[in-house]
């Protein structure tokens, strides 16, 4: 189990998810506390962005996906009968891998992208809740003055900061983060990584990696996955220095993955 | 709670999909409307004068007496001179632009050619008879006759108007065709097969002819009948320079007639009910055998190029 | 090098330049068809031509302006009921065509684009002409959106399956629900590409003949009424061209140097829209 010192925002009981008869991972227990970073890792395949695609209802959209077990949303199942996947999407955000802004939408409207499908705001509210999400993604300074450019005339590390605000801008609760810098250069996954730092005064995130210094620098908790199974979770300090578990201490000295 | 759950709820998708369905399935109704419609308009023929409206040649709207043989006869031995020229241009064009043209050639070349498609039917109808039948006239057939005219193919008086003439004119607008489909299917055949025989020290043209043409024969016969699909529906320009006669003949050099150029001829001379239902049994017949034949061309390509979407764009 | 090396060295660059010819061939017709529009129906163009309807037999100086309006308008019309339907089949093959039902309307719509253009010509006539008891633009209309359909599903269809699925997720995690993902954001996406697609089928349609004979028929005079017989261009060309007069023959040329340079015209702006695809904006 996840230590518990904070209340837990997100939690999953005996998270089970399939493709059609194939088990991904499995009865997956994990708490993640309010305002933290918890770093999933493990070797490729080992089942992360399955799990993490099953915390806001991806993995359902997968050919053949399903799930059994719970994931708790401050403490309601949003696997329940009545609700409406679409609407926990709305309050889960999640950043890819690889940047993907709307190619024929400016950057003020991908921001703001999230918040139309929601439903009409006044321009005033509009344009105000763009700028603060450019801002908590660290990329008003950079755009504020070309909002109707189009976003594909930003470098990588700049996309990829839209995506984020992007996710932001509906205010989440918990932000997703699926290898967020997989695919930018070491300046742009600085930023980002900092950005991680700021972001968990207001929100919760989960991050997936495959790179475990920039666990060890981001996270407050790390969970380790294997073959699909949740092998060992804990404070970051605590696993990297002391794994209780032999596979974990292989995986991190680097004896496989 | 451990249920797998449905793919949508909600409402909106629900109508999306229904309407894209719905907009969808029109085109097999439409495939079957089509049909049908043609079966129950020739009824009247089909009963009069059974199968062998298919190779009788008396076509006589006075007695009202009808057979097609002709007909049938035209439009393919139009379609086979078609597909003898235009095959092999069209194979030498698709083999040039995916094995041996240099990367500045490709794209001039590829869009000349598809260029060939796009100009319509009736063009080319004018300058058949404008441009090619004179020219067949004066430069060609006396050629061929002084050489061929032995032969039954090339006997008779030449006017002008005749299969020959129309064999040309179809296979310039198949050959567009033929060409972009091959070219996909050749597109679609690995490096690797290329690669492999020239590392066993082939010339260029021994790794085209023995490992990539055998890889895509299927697809290229598939493309071939495309082609032929199309050549057995044209209208327009056949109608305009192959002499429109119900005649049967072994000589190119004298008049045919073709089921697409009847009914654009006679269709609205029609007056009588049975004169109307032979030519919609005409009209059944020509729709039969192009369906089979694209149904069949399509299925050879699918199997051996990209994906399924070779040959899908408008040409 | 062995005297059977040198001869298929030999062999490979004569069927080199055999293929070289065959293409040279294959594409020596349109050069000359190019040609011989432009020297023999370029004198005959003028203002007049393009504003004037055809004068009685004898005279001089008619022009075509009612069939260029007819095109226009037939053509349009067909747009307006072929786009939609052609641009939605597409859209469900796309996104929801994997199944039985959608590789059912793929084969049908590869299909019916080879079946002849006279035949849906003689139906438009069973159900849109035959009933009413005489002839109409809008018939025509209707068989153009016939051969329309189908080819539109399948550029469209096309288009849309290149959108990257990346972007498809990117929306959904957004709270998209899948119809507003597929409209707003992936077929927006595509719009350049099916754009393209609808412009060379109607390019493909405009210089259609067979389909109209029967159902728009034709028309000496200037009509813009849908419910009856209106002149279309290659119509006109076909008229032209067959009839007995010099001088019909010359504006048959005239009349085909137009329809080709439409065609051209609609032809490349397509091609100019694709190049603008995914990012090059």
């Amino acid at each position: 189990m996840a230590p518990a010192d904070a209340p837990a925002r997100l939690a999953t009981q005996r998270l089970t998810a399939l493709f059609d008869r194939t088990v991904a991972v499995r009865e997956i227990s994990l708490l993640f506390p309010a305002n933290t970073v918890t770093a999933i890792i493990g070797p490729s395949g080992c089942g992360k962005s399955t799990f993490l695609r099953c915390l806001n209802r991806m993995h359902e959209l997968s050919e053949g996906g399903w799930v059994t077990g719970r994931v708790l949303l401050d403490d309601v199942d949003i696997y329940g009968g009545t609700v409406d996947p679409v609407a926990v999407r709305r309050r889960i955000g999640m950043v890819f891998q690889r940047p993907t802004p709307f190619p024929t939408m400016s950057i003020h409207d991908n921001v703001a992208a999230g918040l139309r499908v929601n439903g009409r705001l006044p321009g005033s509210a509009l344009t105000a809740a763009v700028e603060r999400a450019l801002r908590q993604a660290a990329l008003w300074d950079e755009v504020h003055d070309r909002l109707n450019s189009s976003a594909l005339a930003l470098s990588g590390g700049q996309q990829q900061r839209l995506c984020i605000a992007r996710a932001l801008a509906p205010q989440p609760e918990v932000l997703l983060l699926d290898e967020p810098t997989g695919s930018l250069d070491p300046a742009g996954t600085q930023r980002i990584e900092e950005l991680c730092h700021d972001l968990k005064r207001r929100y919760t995130i989960v991050i997936v990696t495959h790179n475990l210094q920039q666990a060890a620098r981001v996270s407050d908790y790390t969970a380790f996955f294997y073959l699909g199974k949740l092998v060992e979770v804990g404070r970051t300090a605590e696993l990297f220095t002391k794994p209780a578990r032999e596979e974990t201490e292989a995986y991190l000295t680097g004896r496989f993955g | 709670m451990s249920v797998p759950l449905p793919t949508f709820h909600n409402r909106g998708d629900r109508v999306y999909r229904a309407t894209l369905t719905g907009l969808a399935a029109l085109l097999p109704l439409l495939l079957v409307v089509v049909g049908a419609e043609l079966a129950v308009r020739a009824w009247p023929s089909i009963q009069r004068f059974g199968f062998g409206f298919l190779w009788t040649g008396r076509w006589d709207p006075v007695a009202e007496v009808y057979g097609a043989g002709p007909l049938i006869f035209g439009t393919l031995v139009s379609s086979l001179v078609a597909l003898l020229l235009a095959v092999p241009l069209a194979l030498g064009v698709a083999i040039f632009l995916t094995e041996f043209a240099p990367k500045w050639l490709r794209q001039p070349v590829a869009f000349l050619v598809e260029l060939l498609a796009a100009v319509p039917s009736v063009v080319y109808g004018v300058w058949g008879i404008f441009v090619l039948i004179p020219f067949l006239r004066g430069h060609v057939v006396p050629g061929l006759k002084a050489v061929l005219g032995w032969s039954p193919f090339f006997s008779g008086v030449f006017y002008g108007n005749s299969m020959l003439a129309g064999g040309i004119i179809l296979a310039i607008m198949i050959v567009p065709y033929i060409a972009a489909v091959s070219r996909e299917v050749l597109l679609a055949v690995p490096g690797s097969q290329r690669e492999a025989a020239l590392g066993l020290g082939a010339t260029r043209w021994e790794a085209v002819w023995s490992a990539v043409l055998p890889y895509g024969r299927a697809g290229i016969i598939g493309a071939v009948m495309l082609g032929l699909g199309r050549a057995l529906g044209e209208t327009m320009a056949v109608t305009m320079v192959i002499g429109n006669r119900h005649d049967i003949s072994a000589s190119l050099l004298q008049p045919g007639y073709t089921m697409a150029a009847a009914l654009a001829n006679e269709f609205s001379e029609a007056t009588t009910g049975m004169y109307l239902a032979a030519l919609f049994e005409v009209g059944l017949v020509l729709f039969v055998i192009t369906v089979t034949v694209n149904a069949l061309a399509r299925l050879l390509v699918w199997r051996v190029a990209r994906g399924g979407s070779a040959g899908s764009r408008a040409l | 090098m062995s005297a059977r090396a040198i001869r298929r060295r030999i062999l490979s660059g004569a069927m080199t330049g055999l293929v070289g010819l065959l293409c040279a061939a294959a594409v020596l017709p349109l050069v000359l068809i190019f040609a011989d529009l432009l020297h023999k129906g370029a004198t005959s163009i003028d203002w007049n031509f393009f504003v004037r309807t055809p004068v009685p037999i004898g005279q001089t100086g008619g022009g075509v302006a009612h069939a260029i309006v007819g095109s226009a308008i037939i053509v349009g019309t067909a747009c307006l009921i072929g786009l939609p339907l052609g641009i939605g089949a597409g859209i469900y093959l796309a996104e929801y065509g994997t199944g039985r039902l959608g590789w059912t309307v793929r084969f049908v719509a590869d299909v019916l684009n080879g079946t002849p253009s006279i035949v849906i010509g003689i139906l438009a006539w069973t159900w849109f002409v035959r009933p009413v008891g005489h002839f109409s633009a809008l018939a025509g209309s209707v068989a153009l959106a016939m051969l329309m359909v189908p080819m539109v599903a399948r550029t469209t269809e096309e288009m849309v399956r290149l959108v990257p699925h990346s972007l498809r997720e990117a929306a959904l995690a957004l709270g998209y629900p899948r119809w507003r993902t597929s409209l707003q954001v992936v077929v927006r996406t595509a719009v350049a590409g099916i754009v393209t697609g609808a412009l060379v089928a109607v390019a493909r349609i405009a210089g259609e003949t067979a389909p109209l004979l029967f159902t728009a028929l034709g028309n000496l005079n200037f009509s813009l009424s849908l419910g009856h017989p209106m002149q279309a261009l290659p119509l006109q060309i076909f008229t032209y061209a067959t009839g007995p007069f010099e001088e019909w023959h010359r504006l048959a040329w005239a009349s085909a140097l137009v329809l080709m340079a439409l065609v051209l015209l609609l032809s490349t702006a397509a091609r100019w829209a694709t190049r603008q695809r995914y990012g090059t904006r």
